[in-house]
């Protein structure tokens, strides 16, 4: 798994969880988005974070990251704690944003180049990972094309080719199949698949596809209104609702209750069609 | 420490590629300050209506106006920074172990090409309208640190202002209520003896005066600086360290 590092602390790493959530609570004025949530993500797993619009995905991914102060309660991410050590947690991470987000001045290898430079890839060995990682993503042949030229399918490859550059130990994807066709959105869990299996990589992800979280996800989390309302594997999960519940069906269940907040931030996802479209 | 430099010139070159695949900006920037020499400061000195002492008073204003030319160019970084924002482009600079500073340097040095390519224009402009360049290599050599200076404080600045307002609309306001009275009150085209004793503890306060004091000891014979292009050049690093200090904590606010 992490082939570079010495056993010693390779084994004190995997001896604690990938990601480990304490209390994590952060309001935004009176909305609590996020709502004191606990919840433990093994190494290796690919964990499934579910939940209707505005539930708080984004918010907890966006924490996690770094990129946004908890207003209480902490989490550990690959050893490290997100507050006290944020500058170890980012060199241990990667991350997809909810939005496409790949520059569209600049082609396809800049972008990863750029990667590569602000992640500290060693100059020796740049050339050889953005190479790698073009021909893991499929993107050879656009690789030299502005990615304004890109369609929403090669960005979101482009944006996992940068998210995994570096090898991260923990790779947040936020809904990395939103607006894919669906041969590409194959593509792109073939390729999740393959990088948590031959990388180890520990892999975090949001969608609204149930198919997508069955196909892909060992363990999964429904958030409601910023609490976790139902934790477990997909089969775990479906036959606490009903012997041939579906998991349509697991996802209406824990996040049906009558709360307008459900319809808040629809917004931000039809910006997200927009731009995919 | 070697790591920030990598990090600041991954910045400066992404920065560099974008300006060099589509000039247009840098050209446009390049007509305002052709008005103003050309229109403006040949009607004022026919006038001889601002006592500038020696030098002629095109020759006196050519160093305000590329210091007003860089301000103007830098200060609309900020905008940039707003739409890279707004693509999720911050996002992604942010979570990345990059130093926090070295990003903003990054941002601060391609200011300083764009800085660089209008004091080239404005000293193409200034030969052509006879002005008395100084051409020898120490004056150019220090012109160009000033200048480096120059552009990566008010770069700088204006980011710091983007993560404050943080929208576009608001930033369109705050930039133009903000920029010209730096540029008024400061000695770019008129001396300081000449101004009310108010406005001018004013521009005692105004980097851009710091700025203008130096390229006018800088770019014309017989120009003269006020303070001397030491004191210019320590008051200018020092507001760039300071706003740098600032910047740093206050870039991640944008994603917030
Ligand atoms: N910057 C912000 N300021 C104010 N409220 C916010 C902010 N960001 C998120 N929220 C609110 O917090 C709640 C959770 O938002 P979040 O983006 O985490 O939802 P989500 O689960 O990712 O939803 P979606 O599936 O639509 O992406 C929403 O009600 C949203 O309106
Ligand atoms: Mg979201």
């Amino acid at each position: 798994m992490s082939q570079s590092e010495p056993a010693a602390a390779a084994a004190a790493a995997t001896a604690e969880a990938a990601i480990a959530i304490t209390g994590l609570t952060r309001s935004f004025g009176d909305l609590l988005a996020v709502d004191h949530i606990d919840c433990d993500v093994a190494y290796g797993e690919i964990f499934g974070l579910l939940g209707a619009n505005g539930a708080g995905k984004s918010t907890t991914i966006k924490i996690l990251t770094t990129l946004l102060p908890a207003s209480a309660g902490t989490a550990r991410v690959a050893g490290f704690d997100i507050r006290l050590a944020s500058a170890a947690v980012r060199r241990r991470i990667g991350y997809v944003p909810q939005l496409l987000s790949a520059d569209g001045a600049l082609t396809g290898y800049e972008n990863l180049l750029l990667s590569a430079r602000l992640y500290a890839v060693a100059h020796a060995e740049q050339a050889a990972r953005i190479a790698d990682a073009l021909q893991f993503m499929g993107l050879e042949q656009a690789a030299r094309r502005l990615v304004k030229t890109y369609s929403g399918g090669m960005i979101r490859r482009l944006e996992l080719a940068q998210a995994m550059l570096h090898r991260p130990k923990v790779l947040f994807l936020d809904e990395p199949t939103i607006g894919l066709d669906p041969l590409a959105r194959h593509t792109v869990w073939e390729r999740l698949a393959h990088l948590n299996r031959d990388y180890g990589m520990t892999i975090l992800l949001t969608t609204h596809d149930m198919e997508e979280a069955e196909h892909l996800c060992g363990d999964i989390a429904i958030l409601h209104a910023g609490r976790i309302a139902a934790r477990g594997r997909p089969q775990a999960l479906k036959s606490v609702v009903s012997p041939q519940a579906t998991m349509d069906e697991v996802f209406a269940h824990f996040s049906s209750a009558s709360d307008s907040g459900r319809w808040r931030d629809t917004a931000d996802t039809r910006r997200v069609a927009r731009r995919l479209g | 420490m070697l790591q920030f430099w990598r990090e600041c010139l991954a910045i400066a070159d992404v920065e560099l590629r974008k300006l060099v695949r589509d000039p247009t900006e840098l050209v446009s920037r390049a007509i305002q300050p052709i008005l103003w020499l050309v229109v403006f400061g040949q009607v004022l000195s026919h006038a001889r209506g601002i006592d500038t002492g020696k030098v002629g008073y095109l020759a006196f204003m050519t160093p305000g106006i590329l210091a007003q030319s860089v301000l103007f160019s830098a200060i609309f970084y900020g905008i940039a920074v707003i739409w890279e924002r707004d693509l999720g482009i911050v996002h992604k600079l942010l979570v990345s172990p990059a130093s926090r500073s070295s990003l903003i340097v990054g941002k601060a040095l391609s200011a300083d090409f764009r800085g660089l390519v209008q004091a080239a224009v404005i000293y193409v402009i200034a030969v052509a309208l006879r002005v008395p360049i100084r051409f020898e290599p120490a004056a150019m050599a220090a012109m160009v640190l000033v200048v480096t200076l120059g552009a990566a404080v008010f770069a700088t600045f204006s980011l710091i202002i983007a993560c404050i307002v943080k929208t576009r609309e608001r930033f369109m306001g705050v930039g133009q209520v903000l920029t010209m009275p730096l540029f008024f009150a400061s000695n770019a085209i008129y001396p300081l003896q000449l101004m009310p004793a108010w406005l001018r503890s004013i521009a005692t306060f105004n980097p851009l005066t710091y700025f203008v004091d130096a390229l006018r000891g800088l770019m014309i014979q017989g120009g003269q600086s006020v303070y001397g292009i030491g004191w210019d050049c320590g008051v200018l690093s020092l507001v760039f360290l300071a706003l740098l200090a600032i910047a740093a904590r206050t870039y991640p606010h944008l994603v917030r």
